[in-house]
């Protein structure tokens, strides 16, 4: 299984705000054990749909020119459960966007129930004070490689036209 | 411009909503990272809620220094903060107390200089600059 929290973007204004879609599914192995007979999504993996949605929207207002980590969640709240069938949308807004990292607000809703809301906060690791990054780690290779841009196919830059890749 | 009053209450709940603590935990003389619980992720965090709230600016490193005692960096001898080092810190931190750190200068101390007086006091020198 890839790590992959997100089935695919519908919305994406560049540096603002996106959205992104998470259809859960009975075939996720993990739901037959949370919990047997009671199959709800886990409220970490909405967490890091959200969080994927959000640091994907700072990534890519820099191009992804930096490493984007999930530093901290000073508020998550879930208002209901998501189960198969569902369809989550995760709408992210860009709070902050600095060079150091950024804040988004996420919200997950279904329909028009409010499923989970969250503010989180990334940092960019090259940016901070002594971080030692691995050689082999790069923004770029993480999200290009494992396809995630991909997921951005329907997306569209702060222009209105289609979200470009930055160059390889 | 804000009285110290209305700076303080504001930090408070910047305090509160960055670190999940309660209001009465945020005295002024508390400690961001001691009393308060602060990591070095969340500095970044209040310092975001900060410039938000307050409608200032604060370029990385002026109201948290940063690598303050790095091993590398000449100001400390033994575990100690060098008078050198002392010069340093009242220059890059005026918004901190050095005076108090100064009475026992080990580099674990340094921490006890995040004080929420010291945000406050920054934020009324930036407020009256404009």
């Amino acid at each position: 299984m890839r790590w992959f929290w997100i089935d695919r973007f519908i919305e994406f204004e560049s540096g603002k705000s996106a959205k992104a879609v998470k259809n859960v599914s009975l075939a996720e192995e993990h739901l037959h054990d949370h919990f047997p007979g009671f199959p709800v999504m886990p409220g970490s993996l909405m967490l890091e749909g959200m969080a994927q949605t959000g640091g994907i929207l700072l990534g890519e207002s820099h191009g992804f020119q930096h490493i984007v980590i999930l530093a901290k969640v000073p508020k998550v709240v879930y208002h209901s459960w998501a189960v198969p069938g569902d369809t989550l949308i995760y709408s992210a807004e860009l709070l902050e966007a600095r060079p150091e990292g950024g804040i988004t607000r996420v919200t997950a809703t279904c329909g028009e129930r409010l499923v989970a809301e969250a503010e989180i906060v990334f940092v960019h690791l090259d940016q901070s004070a002594g971080a030692a990054i691995p050689a082999h780690v790069d923004q770029k290779n993480f999200v290009f490689e494992l396809g995630l841009m991909s997921i951005l196919d329907v997306g569209k830059a702060g222009s209105g036209a289609a979200a470009a890749p930055a160059a390889p | 411009m804000a009285s110290s009053a209305e700076v303080f209450e504001k930090v408070r709940e910047t305090l509160v909503d960055a670190l999940g603590v309660d209001d009465d935990e945020v005295t002024q003389e508390a400690t961001l990272i001691g009393d308060l619980g602060a990591e070095s992720i969340d500095f970044l965090d209040i310092v975001f809620r900060l410039e938000k709230n307050f409608d200032v600016r604060i370029p990385r490193g002026e109201l948290f220094p940063e690598n303050l005692a790095a091993p590398d960096s000449g100001f400390v001898k033994d575990g100690v903060v060098t008078e050198a080092g002392l010069a340093e810190l009242r220059q890059k931190m005026p918004h901190g107390d050095i005076d108090a750190f100064a009475e026992d200068p080990k580099v674990e101390n340094i921490q006890d200089l995040f004080t929420v007086a010291m945000i406050c006091k920054f934020l009324e020198a930036k407020l009256a600059k404009g």
